[in-house]
C-alpha cells in the first residue's frame, strides 16, 4: 500500500475511534495525531501521560516496574529487595536482559529475585520486622553485595510501613546503604513515575550521601546515563566514546555499580541516552553540581556520527580529532552493512510501538537502510517525548499515544506495514496477521543495537526478519490461486 | 431456630464491648447458644465471658503459626460464661500494618473452618467503633451479620457517629440483606436522654429498642472481669440486660435506615438543649476579633 496522504490519515483515525462509545472517543481521540512538522509544541496536537481508559488492552506497566525493573534491577552489585508479596519481584527478574559482567550470587545479583514474600500476617501486622530480618539476612548470606534498595510493591504504601526507619537503622547496622524506594505500583499512569521516584531516590540516598567521597578525576570523564545494556548496548556504545578519548566513569544502570553512580557527580558531562527515565537525575546534576549534559543517540551510522561530533565539540581538538578518526575508522563497516542490506529493505514500511525513547531514536536507524517509519508511539511518553518525535516523523505519519490494542490492529490492518517494531504482548497478534515482528524492548533476545557494532545486527536482524521465506508460506495449498498451483505441479 | 447475626456498631468508648457481652451473657442464660466474634486489634470483646485479660487472637496465632491456613477452629475458638463461644479476631499495635485486613482474614477464616455451626442460635460482632475500611465493614457484608444494632446515649458525638453509621448501612443494604434493627442507649445520664434517643431513632426510622440505665454494678463486674449477669445475677442491672436480651430476641423491625443530614441532627440537639443556637456572627473570628464585633 502506498503512503497516505493527511486525509486519509485523519480519516483513518476518525474510523478506528468511531465504534468507542462517545465518552472513551473523545479521550482517545486526543492521543492519535497525524504527524505535522511544522507544529512546534507537540501539547497542541496530542495528549499524553494521561490515565489509561478502563476496559481497553493497554500496553503499560507500573510505578514498581519503571523503579526496580527498569532504574534500579540492573545495578549489579546491589540487592533489590522486591518488598511486598512474591509475585511482582518474581515475575520481574531478569525479564530485561541487563547483560552484566560478575560472578552472580557472589558479587553482582541482578538477576536474582529478593523478596520478602508478604503474607496475609505481613499485611496485618505490618512487614517492618520482616524487612529488616530479610536485610540482616542479605548480610549475612549475600557479604560482598554493596548495598541494599527497598523496592516497595503495592501493599506497602496501603498498610503505611515505615520502610525509610528501617532503612536507616538497617543502613547504620551493615555499614551499607539501604535505600527505600516508594514505587508502589498503584501511583501515577504508568511505568514513567516509577522512574521518577526511583531518580529521585538516587538523588536523596546516594548522591547526597557520597559527596565526600575521594574520586581522582580527568578532564575527560564522561558518564552514559540511561543505557540498560540491553543485549549489550552500553557496551558497543562506550567503546566508542573511549576510542575518542573519552573516560567513561559510570553506566547508568545497565552493567552499572554503586560507585560508578555516587562518582557519577563528579563527571566532566553526563551523557544521556534514555531521556524518558533519567532526564530527572540529569537536570538535577546539573542544577546542584553544575555538570551539563546531553542527549544523544546511538542507533544507525547517521545518528551515530552526528552524536559523537557533538559529544566531541563538547570537548578540546584532541578528543574531536579522534572523533573523526573513530568515524572514519567504522565508515567501512557500516558502508558494507548498508551495502549488504539497504538494496533487501529498501522502501519496506515500518510501524513502531514502544516504551519512552526508542520510538524516535530508532528512526535513523531505519533510515539508514532506506527504509521508512510510517508510525509511531509511546507506552509513557510526556509531551517533552513528542516535542522531539515530530521533527523526526514524515509529515501525515501515524503518532499514537498509550495505543489501545484495537487501536493498533485497525492501524496496522489499514496502514499495511512491511515490518512491526514492539513487545512481546504485540509479537504473536500481528505475526498471526502475517506480518514481520521484531520485539524493540528486548530486541527480540539479540542485540546490541547501540552504536556501529550494534547497527550490524539491527541489520541482519531486520533482514531475516522481513525477508525470512516464512511469510510466503501462510497461505495454505488449497487457498492459493488455481494457476499458482497448477505450475506448482508442472 | 434460624442462626441470627448481629453486628454492635457506635462510637468508640460507648460501651459496646460491655453491653454486648452482658447482653450476650443474657441471651445464654435464657438457653441460647452464642458465639462473640471480636473485631478490634485491642481485642477486649470477650474478656467478661471469659475472666481473661485479653483473648489469644486469629491474627496472633496466625502470625505464630506461619499462616491462617496452618490454624484449627480450636486454637481460636474459646467457651466462656453460659458456654458462649469466643473468638477474637486481633490485629497489629496501633499505627502498623493493616488491622482491616485483619478483620477479613479472621472471618473469612471462621467461615471456611465452619465456626458458624448449625446449633448456634446467635453470633454477635463487636465491631471498632468508626468503620474507617472496608475490613470493618466486612461483618455486615453479604451473609454475615443481617441485624445491626448501633450503641449511643444523648451525647453529640455519640449521636453522630450513629447517623454516620446508619449512612454505612445504607450502602450496604442496597447490595445485600443488613438492616439496622434498633438504638441501644446506654445512658450517660443526660437530660432527657431517653426522649432525645428516641426522636433519633424515630429519625432514622427505627426505634430505641431500649434504654439501659446507668449502674456502678457493671463497672464491679468488671473490674472482676465478669458480666453483670454473672457477677450479680439478683442486680436490677442484670434485669435490664435480660430485658435487653428479650427485646433483642424478638425484635422483628429490621429496617433500611434514613440517615439525617448534619442540619437537621443540630435541630434535634437544640430541641433538646445540647446545642445552642448557632450564632453566624462569630464563626471565623479570633478572640482579638470579637469584642470590636460586639461593639459595632
Amino acid at each position: 500500500m502506498s503512503h497516505l496522504t493527511r486525509e486519509e490519515s485523519e480519516a483513518l483515525i476518525a474510523e478506528v475511534l468511531d465504534v468507542y462509545p462517545d465518552k472513551a472517543k473523545k479521550d482517545r481521540a486526543k492521543h492519535l495525531a497525524v504527524n505535522d512538522q511544522s507544529v512546534e509544541q507537540s501539547k497542541k496536537c496530542i495528549t499524553s501521560n494521561r490515565k489509561s481508559l478502563p476496559g481497553v488492552m493497554t500496553i503499560r506497566g507500573c510505578a514498581y516496574a519503571g523503579s526496580r525493573g527498569v532504574v534500579w534491577g540492573p545495578i549489579k552489585d546491589m540487592i533489590h529487595i522486591s518488598h511486598g508479596p512474591v509475585g511482582c519481584g518474581q515475575y520481574s527478574r531478569a525479564g530485561r536482559r541487563n547483560y552484566y559482567v560478575g560472578a552472580t550470587g557472589v558479587n553482582t545479583f541482578a538477576e536474582m529475585n529478593f523478596t520478602s514474600d508478604f503474607q496475609e500476617k505481613d499485611i496485618v501486622f505490618g512487614g517492618d520486622k520482616k524487612l529488616a530480618k530479610l536485610i540482616e539476612e542479605i548480610e549475612g548470606l549475600f557479604p560482598l553485595h554493596k548495598g541494599i534498595s527497598v523496592q516497595s510493591e503495592c501493599p506497602i504504601g496501603l498498610i503505611g510501613d515505615d520502610i525509610e526507619a528501617v532503612s536507616k537503622k538497617s543502613a547504620a547496622a551493615i555499614e551499607k546503604p539501604v535505600i527505600p524506594v516508594r514505587c508502589e505500583g498503584f501511583r501515577g499512569v504508568s511505568q514513567s513515575l516509577g522512574h521518577h521516584i526511583a531518580n529521585d531516590a538516587i538523588r536523596d540516598w546516594v548522591l547526597d550521601k557520597a559527596e565526600a567521597k575521594a574520586f581522582e578525576t580527568t578532564p575527560y570523564d564522561v558518564t552514559i546515563i540511561g543505557d540498560y545494556n540491553i543485549g549489550g548496548d552500553a557496551w558497543s556504545s562506550r567503546i566508542l566514546l573511549e576510542e575518542m578519548g573519552l573516560r567513561v566513569i559510570a553506566q547508568w544502570s545497565g552493567d552499572g555499580t554503586l560507585a560508578e553512580m555516587e562518582n557519577t557527580p563528579k563527571a566532566k558531562l553526563n551523557l544521556l541516552h534514555c531521556y524518558r527515565s533519567m532526564n530527572y537525575i540529569s537536570r538535577h546534576m546539573e542544577e546542584k553540581y553544575g555538570i551539563p549534559w546531553m542527549e544523544y543517540n546511538f542507533f544507525g551510522p547517521t545518528k551515530i556520527e552526528e552524536s559523537l561530533r557533538k559529544i566531541a565539540a563538547f570537548f578540546d581538538e584532541s578528543i574531536q580529532q579522534k572523533c573523526e578518526q573513530v568515524i572514519a575508522r567504522y565508515k567501512a563497516e557500516y558502508e558494507a552493512v548498508i551495502a549488504k542490506y539497504k538494496p533487501r529493505l529498501q522502501g519496506k514500511r515500518v510501524m513502531l510501538y514502544v516504551g519512552g525513547l526508542r520510538p524516535r531514536h530508532v528512526i535513523g536507524a531505519y533510515e539508514d537502510l532506506g527504509m521508512e517509519v510510517v508510525g509511531t508511539g509511546y507506552e509513557f511518553a510526556h509531551n517533552d517525548d513528542y516535542d522531539r518525535t515530530i521533527k523526526e516523523m514524515g509529515n501525515a505519519t501515524l503518532l499514537y499515544d498509550d495505543v489501545t490494542g484495537y487501536e493498533f490492529e485497525e492501524f496496522v490492518k489499514k496502514v499495511k506495514p512491511d515490518l512491526i517494531g514492539s513487545g512481546i504482548k504485540e509479537k504473536y497478534i500481528f505475526q498471526k496477521m502475517g506480518i514481520p515482528f521484531r520485539q524493540m524492548h528486548s530486541w527480540d533476545y539479540s542485540g546490541p543495537y547501540h552504536g556501529y557494532d550494534g547497527f550490524a545486527i539491527f541489520a541482519r536482524d531486520m533482514d531475516m526478519t522481513l525477508n525470512n521465506p516464512c511469510w510466503n508460506k501462510l497461505v495454505p495449498p488449497w487457498k492459493k490461486p488455481a494457476e499458482s498451483s497448477a505450475a506448482a505441479a508442472a | 431456630m434460624a442462626l441470627r447475626q448481629c453486628a454492635i456498631y457506635g462510637k468508640g468508648g460507648i460501651g459496646k464491648s460491655t453491653t454486648t457481652q452482658n447482653l450476650v451473657a443474657a441471651l445464654a442464660e435464657a438457653g441460647n447458644k452464642v458465639m462473640i466474634v471480636g473485631c478490634d486489634p485491642k481485642a477486649d470483646s470477650t474478656r467478661l465471658i471469659l475472666h481473661s485479660k485479653a483473648q489469644t487472637t486469629v491474627m496472633h496465632l496466625a502470625a505464630e503459626a506461619g499462616s491462617v491456613e496452618d490454624l484449627e477452629l480450636e486454637d481460636v475458638l474459646q467457651v466462656g460464661y453460659g458456654n458462649v463461644k469466643c473468638v477474637e479476631s486481633g490485629g497489629p499495635e496501633p499505627g502498623v500494618g493493616c488491622a482491616g485486613r485483619g478483620v477479613i482474614t479472621a472471618i473469612n477464616f471462621l467461615e471456611e473452618e465452619g465456626a458458624y455451626d448449625e446449633d448456634l442460635d446467635f453470633v454477635f460482632y463487636d465491631v471498632l467503633g468508626d468503620v474507617v475500611c472496608g475490613g470493618f465493614a466486612m461483618p455486615i457484608r453479604e451473609n454475615k451479620a443481617q441485624e445491626i444494632y448501633i450503641v449511643c446515649s444523648g451525647e453529640m458525638m455519640a449521636m453522630y457517629a450513629a447517623n454516620n453509621i446508619a449512612k454505612g448501612i445504607v450502602k450496604y443494604a442496597n447490595s445485600g440483606g443488613v438492616r439496622l434493627a434498633g438504638l441501644i442507649c446506654n445512658s450517660r445520664n443526660t437530660d432527657r436522654e431517653d426522649e432525645l434517643i428516641m426522636a433519633l431513632a424515630a429519625k432514622l426510622g427505627t426505634t430505641m429498642i431500649h434504654f439501659v440505665p446507668r449502674d456502678n454494678v457493671v463497672q464491679h463486674a468488671e473490674i472482676r472481669r465478669m458480666t453483670v449477669i454473672e457477677y450479680d445475677p439478683k442486680a436490677k442491672q442484670a434485669d435490664e440486660y435480660r430485658m435487653l436480651a428479650k427485646k433483642v430476641y424478638e425484635n422483628r423491625n429490621f429496617v433500611i435506615p434514613t440517615p439525617i443530614e448534619m442540619e437537621e441532627l443540630e435541630d434535634l440537639l437544640m430541641e433538646f438543649g445540647i446545642l445552642e443556637q448557632e450564632d453566624e456572627s462569630i464563626v471565623g473570628k479570633k478572640a482579638d476579633e470579637l469584642p470590636v464585633a460586639a461593639t459595632a
